[in-house]
C-alpha cells in the first residue's frame, strides 16, 4: 500500500462522533480534495491523522507508516505536515521566524536555506514583508506563511485545513495554484480539507465528500464536478 | 541630593535580585502556565550546593557558576520528573494539580535541606568589598558587592535577550510558550524545549539565591520573602514578558528603597503588597502592553 489510506475511522469530537467509519485513499504525487459543510468533520480528521486527536478505531497510514498513535512532531520528521485552519501563523513573531519555526528540526541548514529561498520564489509577495510581524499581513500573505513553513521542513504528504477560509476569489485561485505547482514540480502528496467545493475540485485530481462524518462519495474530481445530484445535495453549486 | 542617588543605587542592586527571580517565575509561567512556589526551594538548594563549593575550595567564582548549573538541573528534573506529567492530566482540576505540586515541592526540599544541612544560619562571604564607595568626605551604603549584583543581574538578562530573541532555541522557546500546538506542528518538540525553558529559570533563581545570601544569611526558607517579591515583580512587569520582569524588579527595588529611606522601614514590605493588589487591580496586564511582552 502506498500513499495515504485510511480504513475504518472513526474519531469522537467531545461527546459527538464527528467522524464515522470512514474510509478513503490519497494516491502519492495527487492532490486530493476532502470536501464537506461546515461540522462534516473535515478539522477532526486532520487532527486524528496527526497526532493531535486520539481515533478510536480504524487506521491510517502514509506508506508504511501508522499514522494513529503518532506525535505531530514525531510526524513532521517523517515528511508527514499539518497546516491548521487560520491559527498555524504565530502573529507575534516576524514573517522570517514564522518560517524559520519550520527548519528548526533539520540539521541540514543548507537546504533549510535553500528551502526558504524557493518558498519566496513561490510566494514572492512575501519577499519584502520578512522583518514584518505576521500579525500584520492579509488573510492571502497568512496562508502563505502558513504554508511555507510547512514547505520549510520538506514534507512529502501535505494536510490543508482550508487554506481558503476568509480569503477573496482571486487569492484562493492564487493559493490553489501555488499547490498545484507544489504537487507537479516538488511531487507532494496534498491532501486538501475544503468548504469550498468548486474552487478545490477545480484544482484537485480526485475528490472524497462527507457528510456528518460520513463517506458520501469519491471519484475523480471531473467526475464529482459533474453529478448534478452531488452537486445539489451537498457541493452547494 | 546623595541620599537620594545613594538611596536609588541600593534600590537598583535589590531590584536586580528581584529582576532575577521574577525571571526564573515568569520563564516558567510562560512556558507551562504554571506558577512555581518550588523556585524558593530550588534556589534554596542551588545555593547550598554554591556554599558547599565555597566550604570545600574557597572559591566564590567557581560557586556562583556552579550553583547556576545546579539550579539549572534542578529545574530541568522538576518538569521532567514532576510538571510534564501533571499538566498531561486532565479532569476539573487539571490545571491547578501542577501548582499544589509546586507547593508540596517547596516544603520537601526546605525539609530535605534542613536534614542535611541543619537549621542553623550558613554564611557564603562575599568576593568584593562591601564597605560603601566613598565620595569626598561621604560614604555611600552603595558597595563593590552592590555593584557586582547589579552587573551580575545585566549580564544574566543581557544573554537571556540574545537567547531568546537571536537564536534557534529561543526561536523554539517563544513558540512553545505562546503557541504550542502550532510548535508542535511545525516539528518542535514541544516538552523538551519546556524543560530548557524550566532549566533557565533555574539557574537564574540560583544566582539570585546567591546573590542576595551575603544580606540574610543562609537557612532553609531564607527566600521565601525573595519567592514573593520576584512574585510582585513579575506581576509588575505583566508575568509573560521577561523584559517586564526586568523591568519590574527594578521598579520593585526602587520603590522599597524610596520608603525604606523616606518613609518608614516598617511601611516597607506592606507597601509592596499593596503595590501588588493596585497593579492587579488598575493594570493586570502589567507595564508591558500585551503583544509587546511576547516578544522576550
Amino acid at each position: 500500500m502506498s500513499g495515504l489510506v485510511v480504513k475504518d475511522l472513526s474519531v469522537s469530537h467531545g461527546a459527538v462522533q464527528a467522524v464515522r467509519n470512514l474510509s478513503f485513499a490519497v494516491a502519492p504525487g495527487s492532490l486530493t480534495a476532502i470536501i464537506g459543510a461546515n461540522g462534516a468533520g473535515k478539522t477532526t480528521l486532520l487532527r486524528a491523522l496527526t497526532g493531535l486527536k486520539k481515533a478510536e478505531s480504524g487506521s491510517a497510514f502514509w506508506n508504511d507508516l501508522s499514522l494513529l498513535g503518532a506525535k505531530p512532531e514525531g510526524l513532521v520528521r517523517a515528511g508527514v505536515v499539518h497546516v491548521a485552519d487560520g491559527k498555524s501563523v504565530i502573529p507575534e513573531f516576524t514573517v522570517e521566524e514564522n518560517l524559520d519555526l519550520g527548519g528548526l528540526w533539520r540539521r541540514g541548514k543548507k537546504d533549510v536555506a535553500l528551502a526558504k529561498s524557493e518558498i519566496l520564489q513561490l510566494f514572492p509577495a512575501l519577499t519584502t514583508r520578512m522583518k514584518q510581524h505576521a500579525a500584520t499581513l492579509s488573510g492571502g500573505e497568512r496562508q502563505m506563511v502558513a504554508i511555507g513553513r510547512a514547505l520549510m521542513s520538506r514534507p512529502k504528504l501535505l494536510l490543508l485545513d482550508e487554506p481558503s477560509l476568509g480569503l477573496a476569489p482571486k487569492v484562493i485561485a492564487n493559493i490553489f495554484d501555488s499547490l498545484n505547482q507544489l504537487r507537479s514540480e516538488f511531487g507532494l502528496t496534498i491532501a486538501l480539507v475544503e468548504q469550498n467545493a468548486m474552487s478545490a475540485l477545480k484544482v484537485a485530481d480526485h475528490g472524497v465528500v462527507i457528510n456528518l462524518g460520513e463517506l458520501v462519495a469519491s471519484g475523480p474530481a471531473s467526475q464529482l464536478l459533474a453529478d448534478p445530484a452531488l452537486r445539489a445535495a451537498y457541493l452547494g453549486f | 541630593m546623595i541620599r537620594l542617588i545613594s538611596t536609588l543605587l541600593i534600590g537598583l542592586s535589590s531590584g536586580a535580585i528581584y529582576a532575577l527571580m521574577a525571571l526564573a517565575l515568569v520563564l516558567v509561567w510562560r512556558s507551562t502556565r504554571v506558577v512555581n512556589f518550588a523556585q524558593a526551594g530550588q534556589a534554596i538548594l542551588s545555593t547550598y550546593i554554591g556554599y558547599e563549593v565555597i566550604v570545600h575550595v574557597n572559591n566564590y567564582w567557581l560557586a556562583l557558576p556552579i550553583a547556576a548549573l545546579a539550579g539549572a538541573v534542578i529545574g530541568a528534573l522538576v518538569d521532567a520528573i514532576l510538571i510534564r506529567r501533571l499538566s498531561q492530566s486532565t479532569g476539573p482540576s487539571a490545571g491547578i494539580r501542577p501548582v499544589i505540586a509546586t507547593l508540596g515541592l517547596l516544603g520537601l526540599i526546605s525539609s530535605i535541606v534542613g536534614l542535611i544541612w541543619g537549621n542553623d544560619l550558613k554564611r557564603i562571604p562575599t568576593p568584593v568589598g562591601t564597605h560603601g564607595y566613598t565620595f569626598g568626605h561621604t560614604t555611600i551604603p552603595f558597595s563593590p558587592y552592590n555593584l557586582l549584583i547589579v552587573a551580575s543581574a545585566a549580564i544574566v538578562m543581557l544573554l537571556f535577550a540574545i537567547v531568546f530573541q537571536r537564536t534557534n532555541l529561543g526561536l523554539a522557546l517563544r513558540a512553545s510558550a505562546f503557541a504550542p500546538e502550532t510548535a508542535r506542528l511545525a516539528g518542535v518538540r514541544v516538552d523538551r524545549t519546556r524543560t530548557i525553558g524550566w532549566a533557565f529559570a533555574g539557574a537564574a533563581g540560583a544566582i539570585a539565591g546567591v546573590m542576595i545570601t551575603p544580606q540574610n544569611a543562609l537557612s532553609p526558607n531564607s527566600m521565601d520573602l525573595l519567592l514573593v517579591l520576584g512574585f510582585v515583580a513579575a506581576v509588575i512587569g505583566g508575568l509573560d514578558s521577561l523584559i517586564g520582569a526586568g523591568l519590574g524588579g527594578i521598579v520593585l527595588g526602587l520603590g522599597l528603597a524610596l520608603i525604606l529611606e523616606y518613609v518608614s522601614t516598617s511601611l516597607a514590605f506592606p507597601a509592596a503588597f499593596i503595590v501588588l493588589i493596585l497593579v492587579l487591580l488598575v493594570r493586570p496586564q502589567g507595564l508591558l502592553g500585551k503583544l509587546r511582552s511576547r516578544d522576550a
